[in-house]
């Protein structure tokens, strides 16, 4: 067998390309794109170690991440909408009215 | 109870009637005044009459009683200062305590009538009482401190009678003039004092001379208490150089200068002399210093008195020429022969002052003499008084005037020839001024201009002749008193005082100098009789020849304007311009500089709040924090990136703690 180390390292690497998307991406599409790649980081990363220790509820509780990352995507795509309204604009740094 | 038991009512009876004048005065009637203070007057000179009768029995003819503690002790003695209210009578006491009440009482009665138009009646009255009180006070005094007080008094009530008619500013300038002088002479006489309680331990005189009598003292302090004590004396008496007060002092109303100038107040310092004899006898050099002033003093102011225009003023220095002469005879050691002279000079002066007033009241107040003449007939008692009065000063036996002149003169000859000479010629001077004064004033062409009033001068009304004809008569008998032995008389005063002074071995006379002096007199008398009776006009031009040296001598020989040019305008003026400008520059220019400091410092602290308190602190503070924000609020960029960035590091650095830990 290949062992766990690998998955975790893929999850590990995605957290990462995640985090760093949600740092430094403009768009605010991007950004909710790239808070999903982390969701799914931590799923691979729950899956994994279900299998290593050979117990169900890393997968029971990869899906619940699943239906909850469906469920907030609903919701940010919904702010998103309602700042375009506000703002016309989908850049994050043009969103500073709390500059102070 | 005694006339000696209440010995304090002498001193007192006078003093009630001041209080009560000077109380109650406005609300009297001037026949009230006079009855009032002639009637304190004379209750004192018959307590003291009745008093010195009680003497005559007493053995040692001394009586003294304490009759309270004033200043019962001074720090650094152990004993009593012997400053007591004490009184002492003595025959020495006693003689001036009847001439001071009796003339005292005579004056009172002629100012009745010299007063009676006179405004200010009751002042006059109240100041005479107040006189009598402070007069009585020194001669009953039995310790210095309390003579001091009466001798303080009497220069008092002279400054308030001097300038009793203050609205005319000479009588102000003169009564001040009499003060100042004489408290010249109190300084000396304070310290005195002072030097007598330190040498003595007390100033009671009893005591002081029991411990003369038992021991002497160290002769160079006692000359030094002696010759302050004079100085004291001299101011008193206006002795040179401090007699410049007396001329002035004749702004006062004639009675006034007859009580106070010439018949009581002036003799207190002959008193003092005799009163601490034995002090004096202890020093012979302050005698002869007393003599050789006496002496002086008699004849500078006999030659002045001689040019003198004003009637008042040629008795002003007629009185401080006798007083030079009673100093002369304590000086020489003739204490009784100088109290011998007090009292026949009280006699004759005041007479003489009285009856000069007397005319200046007929001739509504002209006192010059070459503005008299011709008044013997109309004022005939005043004339005839005055008359005798004359033959009495001049010393013509045998009125009180020669018995008197002749003893001083006799011990002059005795002690020094030089000042029988100086005493001789004085007596000669004397006559001469005299009877020139006589002659001007009585005789010769009536010289007084129209007058005020209808009629011609007319004689004094009786309150005033009255008191005129007693001292005539006492000056025509008062010889007897001290009529000496040489001339077959009985010289009871000598033997009266013989317990208080030394009588004087003078039992043999001594006829030339009395041949002399008479001679002299009565030489001077016709002289004046030819110069102003029969060729008036022999005077007149001998003063024209010398006018300045008349003019010189008139005005007392540059004394009087020699104190006025050193003390009231050098000191005075002068002294008062120098700190004027002191004032100005130094104390004023002190209150600059601080009110310059005070801005300075104004200033500076103006300087500070504005740049270091304003400036650094307040805004320094204000820009710091503007600053710091301004740094700090990028922080706040509003951008939800940099949050989450912020929020990463956060966490590496938690967690960089826990692997690292």
């Amino acid at each position: 067998m290949i062992g766990t180390m690998p998955y975790v390292w893929v999850a590990a690497i995605l957290a990462m390309i995640g985090c760093v998307g949600v740092l430094t991406r403009r768009n605010v599409l991007v950004i909710l794109m790239s808070i999903e790649l982390i969701l799914n980081a931590v799923n691979i990363n729950l899956v994994v170690f279900a299998r290593q220790w050979g117990q169900v509820r890393g997968q029971v509780f990869a899906l619940f991440i699943m239906a909850d990352a469906a469920a907030e995507v609903a919701v940010g795509l919904g702010l998103l909408i309602a700042l375009f309204r506000n703002k016309s604009t989908v850049h994050a740094d043009e969103m500073d009215l709390l500059k102070g | 109870m005694t006339f000696l038991d209440t010995l304090w009512l002498v001193p007192l009876f006078p003093a009630c009637g001041a209080v009560l004048i000077g109380l109650l005065g406005r609300r009297f009637s001037r026949r009230g005044v006079s009855v009032l203070c002639v009637g304190t007057a004379f209750a004192a000179f018959a307590w003291a009459l009745g008093a010195v009768l009680e003497l005559r029995h007493l053995p040692g003819r001394q009586f003294e009683r304490v009759w309270f503690a004033w200043l019962p002790s001074v720090a650094g003695l152990g004993h009593g200062v012997g400053a007591d209210y004490g009184l002492l009578l003595d025959p020495l006491s006693a003689v001036m305590v009847l001439l001071v009440t009796g003339i005292g009482l005579l004056i009172h009665l002629y100012s009745v009538g010299y007063m009676a138009r006179e405004g200010g009646y009751y002042r006059f009255f109240g100041c005479m009482n107040l006189f009598l009180f402070a007069m009585l006070t020194l001669v009953l005094a039995d310790n210095f401190l309390l003579l001091f007080v009466g001798w303080e008094g009497v220069g008092l009530c002279s400054y308030l009678l001097i300038g009793f008619w203050f609205k005319k500013h000479t009588a102000r300038a003169a009564g001040l003039k009499a003060f100042l002088v004489n408290r010249v002479g109190d300084a000396g006489f304070l310290l005195g004092v002072l030097l007598v309680l330190r040498l003595f331990g007390t100033v009671r005189f009893a005591a002081i001379s029991a411990t003369l009598t038992q021991h002497g003292v160290s002769s160079g302090a006692v000359m030094a208490a002696t010759l302050l004590l004079f100085w004291g004396a001299s101011g008193k008496s206006a002795q040179l150089p401090l007699f410049v007060w007396l001329p002035d002092a004749m702004e006062g109303p004639t009675p006034v200068s007859a009580l106070m100038h010439a018949a009581t107040m002036v003799t207190a310092g002959i008193y003092l002399l005799c009163r601490a004899d034995l002090l004096f006898l202890a020093a012979p050099q302050t005698l002869g210093v007393v003599a050789a002033v006496g002496a002086g003093t008699a004849l500078f102011a006999a030659a002045v008195a001689l040019v003198q225009t004003d009637i008042k003023r040629v008795l002003a220095f007629s009185t401080i020429s006798q007083l030079g002469t009673m100093f002369l005879a304590c000086g020489v050691g003739a204490f009784t022969a100088g109290l011998f002279h007090v009292v026949t000079h009280a006699f004759f002066k005041a007479l003489l002052f009285l009856g000069a007033g007397s005319v200046i009241h007929a001739l509504d107040g002209e006192q010059d003499l070459s503005r008299m003449g011709g008044l013997a007939r109309r004022l005939p008692i005043t004339a005839g008084c005055m008359g005798v009065a004359t033959l009495a000063i001049a010393g013509i036996p045998p009125l009180a005037g020669f018995a008197s002149k002749d003893a001083i003169l006799t011990a002059a000859w005795r002690a020094s020839p030089w000042l029988w000479i100086v005493a001789w010629l004085t007596a000669g001077l004397t006559s001469l001024y005299m009877f020139r004064l006589y002659f001007l004033t009585f005789h010769g062409p009536a010289r007084w201009g129209p007058r005020r009033g209808a009629g011609e001068p007319h004689e004094a009304p009786g309150s005033m002749t009255g008191p005129l004809l007693v001292l005539a008569g006492l000056c025509l008998v008062g010889g007897g008193l001290g009529w000496p032995t040489s001339l077959g008389g009985a010289n009871r005063l000598a033997h009266w005082l013989a317990p208080v002074l030394p009588v004087a071995a003078e039992e043999a006379g001594e006829w030339g100098p009395m041949a002399a002096s008479v001679l002299l007199v009565l030489l001077a008398a016709s002289l004046a009789w030819l110069g102003y009776v029969r060729r008036p006009e022999l005077p007149r031009r001998w003063a024209a020849r010398w006018p300045q040296f008349n003019g010189w001598l008139r005005s007392g020989a540059g004394v009087d304007a020699g104190y006025t040019a050193v003390f009231a305008d050098g000191l005075g003026k002068r002294g008062g311009a120098a700190l004027a400008r002191f004032d100005g520059a130094v104390l004023d220019g002190g209150v600059n500089l601080g009110a310059a400091a005070t801005r300075l410092t104004a200033q500076l602290a103006a300087w500070w709040d504005t740049w270091v308190v304003d400036g650094v602190a307040v805004e320094g503070l204000a820009r710091l924090a503007a600053f710091s924000s301004r740094r700090v609020r990028r922080l706040q960029s509003g951008r939800l990136q940099t949050y989450a960035l912020l929020m990463v590091f956060g966490l590496g650095t938690f967690l960089l703690f826990y692997l690292l830990r």
